[in-house]
């Protein structure tokens, strides 16, 4: 019989973790639960479903916006400051499946599974998130791309918990885009993911560029050499062209049931071309 | 593993293995049939219910998880014989086609109706895109959906107009 351990507060989560790290840590189920009837049930369970020091979203010292790991994209949906500060996220929030879905699946969920296809991880990448992650030692924030390590691989130790998701504090001055391209708008898994960031300065030259990709590599990506070529110009249809043209160095698609390298690597020039398209 | 839920408004105490699935639990243990298996991955919510009134994908619920919650079945949304204005505008409009997604959508689109009475048809859509109907009859389901919400608008203003026209497509003003 699978032991289950359902903590009631972040102390006795991380208190269960350090004894117990073999036991599976469980969210909403939203991925791990596809396919477990057919898989030897595990050991035992830490299920941190609803558990409330990991919910909510709050404003952290800095000024930036503190996102509980265990917040549904559901509740990221109702809230305010999500929609506002993190237009990127609510709208890859809201193509997350669907209300069945929401309810359920987490942002922390998401980094913890770390599939190239997660949806909320592209836009992480472009707003540049920290995540934080906590154990009975302390507490330690990463960027993103520290975090995620390469194929659903990631730096969480062995007693530790993702517990929470940090902004910048000046995130909702940026432009801000989301992009998902399947085979239907909710419920299919993507076939490209596309999130970016802008600052603009008075004269319209970007000043910071941030774009991210999902499914085109073996995990969540930044477009670094399209980012470079982007920074420090002026948007127009030649830009467009170079930054389209640059993003596909940063990519290294697969054929797969999803999809074909060559489909992804077109449809990825083209929702960079459009986001500069956008700037200009 | 023991564990307390409420279960259509009835407090039951159960003995299961934490990891089985809820939609099992229901269908097998509890003879509560009425949520159906379709793909059993989550994408098509015909195993949909409300855990706490939010709908889930049961298929993807540990039981586990359902301890010390609320759990509402398709068997719930009728009153005692009488169907719902929402499963009654179903079977009226014939937004049922092979039936497997029928209490799926029945027990979503109750819960869509309700957080959102004004939505256009197109956000019914979005609402509603969690559940799958493989005989693609969405345009019947929609009509039906329209259908309901706009005699409960009509109820609310006090014209107490009677659900349904009879016309699919048709909305009651």
């Amino acid at each position: 019989m699978t032991e289950w351990i359902r903590p009631p507060s972040l102390d006795e989560a991380l208190a269960a973790r350090r004894e117990h790290p073999d036991f599976m840590l469980l969210a909403g189920g939203t991925d791990l639960m596809v396919g477990a009837i057919a898989r030897p049930a595990p050991v035992g369970v830490i299920d941190l479903f609803g558990l409330p020091e990991l919910s909510g979203v709050s404003r952290d010292p800095a000024g930036g916006l503190r996102l509980g790991a265990g917040t549904t994209f559901a509740a990221l949906l109702t809230d305010d400051a999500v929609r506002t500060e993190l237009p990127a996220l609510w709208a890859a929030a809201r193509e997350v499946g669907a209300l069945q879905i929401q309810a359920r699946a987490t942002l922390g969920g998401n980094i913890g599974t770390s599939s190239p296809v997660g949806d909320s991880l592209p836009v992480l990448l472009a707003l540049d998130a920290e995540v934080e992650v906590a154990s009975s030692r302390g507490t330690r924030r990463l960027a993103y791309d520290e975090f995620c390590t390469g194929y659903r691989t990631h730096a969480l130790g062995g007693d530790e918990l993702i517990v929470a998701v940090h902004f910048p504090a000046d995130i909702g001055r940026r432009v801000q885009a989301w992009r998902k391209v399947g085979t239907r708008r909710a419920q299919s898994i993507s076939k490209v993911m596309f999130a970016a960031s802008v600052e603009r300065g008075a004269d319209g030259t970007v000043t910071l560029a941030r774009l991210a990709f999902g499914a085109v590599r073996e995990q969540p990506i930044r477009a670094l050499a399209g980012e470079q070529c982007l920074a420090g110009e002026t948007p127009d249809a030649a830009l467009a062209e170079a930054v389209a043209a640059a993003v596909l160095t940063d990519i290294a698609p697969i054929d797969d049931v999803r999809s074909t390298a060559d489909y992804r690597r077109t449809v990825a020039g083209r929702l960079a071309r459009r986001f500069v398209l956008s700037l200009a | 593993m023991k564990l307390r839920l409420t279960l259509n408004g009835t407090a039951r105490q159960l003995d299961v293995h934490p990891m089985r699935r809820l939609l099992d639990v229901l269908r097998a243990d509890l003879a509560l049939t009425g949520s159906k298996e379709g793909c059993g991955e989550g994408e098509c919510g015909a195993c949909t219910v409300l855990i706490d009134g939010e709908p889930v994908n049961s298929c993807l619920v540990p039981v586990a998880q359902a301890a010390d919650h609320e759990v509402v079945t398709v068997e719930h949304l009728a009153d005692e014989a009488l169907m719902s204005d929402v499963q009654a505008a179903l079977v009226e409009f014939g937004g049922t086609q092979c039936g497997i997604c029928t209490p799926g959508i029945a027990v979503c689109a109750t819960v869509a109706l309700e957080r959102e009475p004004d939505a256009s048809r197109e956000r019914l859509r979005e609402l509603l895109a969690g559940n799958l109907c493989r005989c693609t009859g969405y345009q019947l389901i929609i009509d039906a959906l329209a259908d309901a919400q706009a005699a409960r608008a009509a109820a609310a203003r006090g014209h107490g107009a009677e659900r349904g026209t009879g016309h699919p497509g048709a909305t009651a003003s």
